[in-house]
């Protein structure tokens, strides 16, 4: 591990250290309205002041912290996940399969996601509690998320699939389903943690997306998306610079989850 | 380009003569630039439905009798006067004469005539001419002499000369078909997508107290620009000259930087409201049925909502409470009998445990033990409805109601809400450009698609909504004001009363006219910045720069 790579991951842990003792270092819920002092600057109350309906900036920004970082690795979990599976089937096995997979990874690859997933958003039961859209949406992201890692994976398993070890288990009898986890996969693994740390940003990035279009995380539970939709007031933002903490949080975060990849992983 | 228009500037400042005064300094001429927020679907004055397209008629139409954005009063327009008969069927008009269309041609009756029976005919389905329906049968329109018409209507019609402010008068025998207007500007050039170019009528009637032919104006161009915050960034860089409607947000970023442009009229007429799904066959529990179909459910959430901190927070002010379907902004239909109801939370827990709710510690429960909870749906993408609805979920948890919100894109929520009612509560805002209660009959009549909380009752629901449906007949079938103002107002309190529709606030009318806009003078109604277009005119503006 490099210095660089150390201090990345410094800092992502105490990111999540903050993260989850967030509910213990601070005075107030991020839900609560000081309707008093709504766009208040910071004060000892409020170190970073409080949002245009008066709730802590500091408080909605640490819960926000918790779901954008809780649920994009899961979601990027379980879009890596899929494509691993897909792709490395897809490439170890070939000839049709392999054509109908990479077939139907540029169709959905064709569609446009947002218009998707704001269908999908439409469908779904309106009387579910914020936590459980929370989660349905980072889920429809995971689902949705997984092709671009398919075609990268199934190239990796076909150069695989040519290789001699490869050859010499299959010749001593070793059946496709012990060669995809005993020989592929394995020779694929940092292909796979790429994928994922890098799907995490990317994630986040939807969700925040998905926020501005208030499509995303529902009121009142924060995330960075719905803190970034306070920047559409430029006004407002140069005149409280302390309201860009979450994009600076963003910028940081992506950073160092692309740091903290070892080299060989990110050549990949 | 701003600092070249500096500069122009600069030098007519330089050429001024030393001795012409402040006033001579305000001139005739000069294009007026706006932004229209779509693209006008139609040129037809008869087939305006949507706001850029009004913009345009408000612009070159001439009509019979104008509605003083100001005073709410009616004055005269291409009538010099008129009369309605004691039995509200027929209205006569006395023309002016001597006028002419932009492109020449003489007006006369026959071209009056000509736009009714072009209004009231049926193929064209005109959004103006279905205000005109009262009854079934033909318009008989009759032309005495060139200038003189009767209009008799098969029944009577409420309101009848304020319909007329709609009516942009077409001409008979031009060409130009619909492009020959009355009115102070005409259609000059039109590029899809990009602006639309009105050029100064020279045969328009109107003139100043000094005689000067009207308008002042020579041109306006109207740039078509959907999104606000571009029209707002070249409304700051002195590149459009007003702009006609401004969200609180955008008023309050602009005061900040400019305060002499932007321009609060006080309360308009549009109005922000939450309704529950009164629906018998929406897809919903039994219990929230009941729930919504309570009268006491209904009017503690009312009574639990916060409005004050509504209008204080979410619109910075720019809003006042709202408890009914007329604005004060309507001096002559509003019902200030009305009681103003006050925020009070304990009061709506006593008003629901009569209604057989209880509380479990924080949580509301109805009498069966099922926590009251519920999902208001929005649009998605309008932040200031979901701060309301942040600003619900608090005000209603002091009394133990949880509430959830869901934002959904625009189609998806008319599908729930007109389709297929699968939504528990919605919270929307209303638009109103007309003061006559006529134009709320789709919204009160049960059998009308938006009565949004139960649209399109083949009988009505509840005895309350039978007398709404009385009373709104009966105040369409009368002409006189008095009766009319009467029965409107018990519609208003019974709607206060039984609260299928919660107000919450009614949002300012608020627009930004540059300092170089002489002659402005922002109303509450609708077009707010330049209701008075024949007699505003442009001059330096030492904020933008020269804008001839």
């Amino acid at each position: 591990m490099t210095f660089l790579q150390k201090v990345a991951a410094s800092i992502l842990c105490a990111i999540f250290a903050l993260m989850v003792l967030a509910t213990f270092l601070l005075p107030a819920h991020y839900a609560r309205q000081f309707r008093d002092i709504p766009n208040a600057g910071p004060s000892s109350g409020h170190p970073l002041g409080t949002d245009p309906l008066g709730r802590d900036f500091l408080a909605r920004l640490l819960y926000g912290t918790r779901v954008s970082l809780l649920l994009a690795p899961a979601a990027a979990l379980l879009s890596t996940l899929i494509a691993a599976v897909l792709g490395s089937v897809a490439g170890l096995l070939g000839g049709w399969f392999e054509r109908i997979v990479l077939a139907a990874t540029d169709l959905s690859l064709a569609l446009p996601w947002l218009f998707l997933l704001l269908v999908v958003r439409a469908m779904l039961p309106l009387d579910v509690p914020p936590l459980v859209s929370v989660v349905i949406a980072f889920l429809m992201m995971g689902l949705l998320g997984w092709q671009a890692s398919v075609r990268l994976i199934c190239t990796a398993a076909r150069g695989v699939r040519d290789s001699d070890f490869l050859l010499l288990a299959r010749s001593s009898g070793c059946k496709p389903a012990r060669l995809l986890v005993r020989h592929v996969a394995p020779n694929l693994r940092p292909l796979f943690y790429a994928q994922f740390f890098i799907s995490i940003p990317l994630f986040i990035l939807t969700e925040a997306n998905l926020s501005i279009l208030g499509l995303g995380v529902m009121e009142p539970m924060p995330s960075w998306g719905n803190l970034m939709r306070g920047f559409e007031d430029f006004s407002t933002l140069s005149a409280n610079p302390w309201r860009l903490v979450p994009l600076v949080l963003l910028v940081i975060v992506v950073m160092c989850f692309q740091l903290v990849l070892p080299s060989q992983e990110v050549a990949q | 380009m701003r600092r070249v228009s500096v500069v122009l500037a600069l030098i007519l400042v330089l050429c001024w003569p030393v001795s012409a005064s402040a006033e001579s300094a305000v001139q005739s001429g000069g294009e007026l630039h706006f932004c229209l927020r779509g693209e006008p679907k139609t040129f037809n004055p008869l087939l305006v439905e949507e706001d850029a397209s009004e913009t345009i008629r408000y612009l070159t139409g001439g009509v019979l009798i104008r509605l003083n954005r100001q005073t709410q009063a009616l004055e005269p327009g291409l009538a010099v006067s008129w009369k309605v008969s004691a039995d509200g069927r027929s209205i006569r008009f006395h023309l002016r004469t001597g006028l002419h269309f932009s492109d020449g041609t003489p007006f006369t009756s026959e071209d009056v005539a000509y736009t009714m029976k072009a209004l009231m005919d049926p193929q064209l389905h005109s959004p103006t001419g279905d205000s005109f329906r009262s009854g079934e049968g033909q318009v008989a329109v009759r032309t005495p002499s060139a200038d003189s018409v009767i209009v008799t209507f098969p029944a009577p019609v409420a309101g009848l000369e304020r319909l007329f402010d709609q009516v942009a008068i077409l001409s008979a025998h031009s060409p130009n078909k619909e492009m020959a207007v009355l009115g102070p500007f005409y259609v000059a050039h039109y590029t899809p997508g990009s602006s639309v170019l009105l050029r100064r009528s020279t045969n328009y009637w109107k003139k100043d107290k000094e005689g000067k032919p009207l308008p002042y104006l020579d041109s306006i161009r109207l740039d078509i620009q959907r999104n606000r915050d571009i029209e707002l960034l070249r409304f700051r860089r002195g590149e459009i000259h007003l702009i006609n409607v401004l969200d609180a947000e955008y008023f309050d970023r602009l005061q900040k930087e400019m305060p002499a442009v932007a321009h609060d009229a006080g309360t308009g007429l549009d109005s922000e409201f939450m309704w529950f799904n009164q629906v018998p066959t929406a897809p919903l529990v039994e219990s929230k049925k009941a729930w919504f179909r309570s009268t006491e459910f209904r009017k503690a959430i009312s009574m639990a909502i916060n409005r004050a901190d509504l209008s204080r927070i979410v619109f910075g002010g720019h809003a006042q409470p709202a408890f009914g379907p007329v604005s004060p902004a309507s001096h002559f239909w509003f019902n200030s009998s009305l009681p103003v109801p006050q925020y009070d939370s304990a009061a709506a827990l006593r008003l629901l445990s009569q209604a057989g709710f209880h509380l479990e510690g924080d949580t509301l429960r109805d009498s069966s033990g099922n926590r009251v909870e519920f999902t208001v749906i929005t649009n998605s993408g309008n932040r200031s409805r979901e701060q309301m609805v942040a600003m619900i979920q608090q005000d209603l948890s002091q009394i133990g109601v949880k509430v959830n919100l869901v934002t959904l894109d625009f189609p998806s929520l008319i599908e729930r809400i007109t389709r297929t009612y699968d939504y528990e509560a919605c919270l929307l805002g209303l638009v109103n450009t007309d003061l006559d209660p006529n134009s709320q009959m789709n919204v009160w009549l049960s059998s009308a698609e938006n009565h949004q909380w139960n649209p399109k009752q083949s009988k009505p629901a509840t005895a309350w909504e039978a007398e709404l449906d009385r009373l709104m007949r009966a105040q369409a079938s009368t002409t006189s004001d008095k009766k009319r103002k009467a029965d409107w107002d018990r519609v208003q309190q019974i709607i206060f009363e039984q609260q299928p529709f919660i107000y919450l606030v009614n949002k300012n009318a608020m627009s930004a006219v540059s300092p170089a806009v002489i002659g402005s003078a922002p109303s509450v109604l609708d077009p707010h910045a330049f209701w008075n277009v024949e007699v505003l005119r442009l001059g330096p503006d030492p904020a933008l720069g020269a804008q001839k």
